[in-house]
């Protein structure tokens, strides 16, 4: 996406993590910061009485609450009504024109149907894009929630928080890598915290350095790498992506890569979080010398050898029709 | 159809996505759509010829899914496509299932 096309299209993040997990005191930290001075937030609270916002330090008119309940699961239709309501008011002048949309939501939600709601709701998606998921995990408490893992791994960015009450977080660290293997990792006491990196605006960022095989399981979540020589037809492939999520979509938490198109010299790379893909993105060189297509999925329950060799039978008709054609 | 909330409406696909700078698509011009659109049918009646069913694209809009005793349904596009198929024969169509996997190893499509 070029940097004019992506100014027209407002990027919405994300920022989750469980309950405790210090995603307010992220915000707070951040939001002083001169990257994020034309970013909206809202803020969504788990209860009756909200009171995350009156933490923030920072209440005016592009700060928006959510109290009535779970982002993910009662208010989605009050989400993308918040979010239409503060455009019109930017549209009409009566809020700044925020250039970037901040979504707390509560630790308790999944983060797909907030995703999708951006990205699918029809006025929506013709003025907003999805920006960077960051998630915050608690060091001290780590991973003993579902919620927290897939929240971890559709995450863009990792913020380990209350490192300075754990001293050793190898351990954790070891297991965000196996659910995540590529998300850039910051660890909120010890490292500064650039919002303008951890908010990049770049669209997907695409896979610089694949690992060549993840395969440790976290319980039934589980990461893997495929790499495929040669190029691959981009019908046949989105054919067998399409069936994949359909059929699978709750149980791929998230599928990464970089594809060798046939009839395209440079690559194209997807990203998708469940049911949801986002749209590609054709990337203007190949990051190194390695040209081969990269996949990386993380799992819940699925077997990585059912998926390379279902995925590799998908290919083979349409590489015959290439060769026919030919 | 939204697959979450079951509201009527096109979502898109992100095989199908509008041309923007920097995103891949081939969705550009008219020939390319409608070049890519009957490439796109070829390649999934690969796999619905396991399940029995046909599929042809309809006047560059729609496509038309049918099973052999002619039941029939209209599917806009690729999102709806796997709903409406098993829809028509009543079972998961399912691409890790090891029988359509072999079929498509052994080249029956």
């Amino acid at each position: 996406m070029s940097e004019s096309t992506a100014r027209q299209f407002i990027p919405v993040n994300l920022v989750t993590g469980f309950l405790g997990s210090g995603k307010t005191t992220l915000l707070q930290r951040l939001l002083p910061d001169p990257a994020l001075a034309d970013a909206a937030v809202l803020i969504n609270e788990l209860g009756e009485v909200g009171l995350d916002h009156h933490l923030m330090g920072r209440i005016d008119d592009t700060m928006i609450l959510l109290p009535s309940g779970c982002l993910c699961c009662t208010i989605r239709g009050e989400l993308s009504s918040s979010i239409k309501e503060l455009y019109s008011r930017r549209e009409r002048g009566l809020v700044p024109a925020f250039r970037r949309l901040i979504v707390e939501s509560t630790g308790l939600a999944d983060p797909f149907p907030i995703l999708s709601t951006v990205q699918a709701d029809p006025v929506l998606r013709h003025h907003f894009r999805l920006g960077n998921v960051i998630t915050t995990v608690d060091a001290v408490n780590g991973l003993k929630r579902p919620e927290s893992l897939k929240q971890v791994a559709v995450a863009d960015r990792l913020v380990l928080t209350k490192t300075d009450l754990q001293a050793d977080c190898s351990a954790l660290v070891g297991e965000l890598r196996r659910i995540n293997p590529d998300a850039p990792l910051w660890r909120a006491a010890e490292q500064t915290i650039d919002a303008a990196t951890l908010f990049d605006d770049e669209p997907r960022s695409p896979l610089r350095a694949l690992p060549a095989t993840v395969d440790a399981p976290h319980g039934s979540i589980r990461s893997f790498a495929l790499a495929f020589e040669g190029s691959l037809d981009w019908t046949m492939f989105g054919v067998w992506l399409t069936m994949l999520l359909h059929r699978h979509g709750q149980s791929v938490l998230r599928v990464k890569g970089i594809l060798n198109v046939a009839g395209t010299p440079t690559p194209v790379a997807i990203h998708g979080v469940q049911h949801l893909v986002h749209p590609p993105v054709h990337m203007a060189a190949w990051p190194d010398a390695d040209h081969r297509s990269r996949l990386v999925f993380v799992v819940d329950g699925l077997e990585q050898s059912a998926i390379e060799r279902s995925l590799a039978a998908f290919l083979r008709p349409a590489a015959r029709m290439r060769t026919a054609v030919a | 159809m939204c697959a979450l909330c079951g509201v009527l409406g096109e979502a898109g696909h992100w095989t199908d996505a509008p041309a923007r700078p920097g995103v891949f698509t081939r969705n550009v011009d008219s020939l390319q759509r409608r070049r890519e659109r009957i490439h796109r049918a070829a390649c999934a009646q690969t796999v619905l010829g396991f399940y029995g069913l046909t599929l042809s694209d309809w006047q560059g809009t729609s496509y038309v899914l049918s099973t052999a005793t002619g039941k029939t349904e209209i599917v806009d596009n690729p999102t709806h496509l796997w709903a409406a198929a098993e829809k028509l024969i009543g079972r998961p169509c399912d691409p890790l299932d090891p029988a359509l996997v072999r079929r498509l190893e052994a080249g029956h499509e």
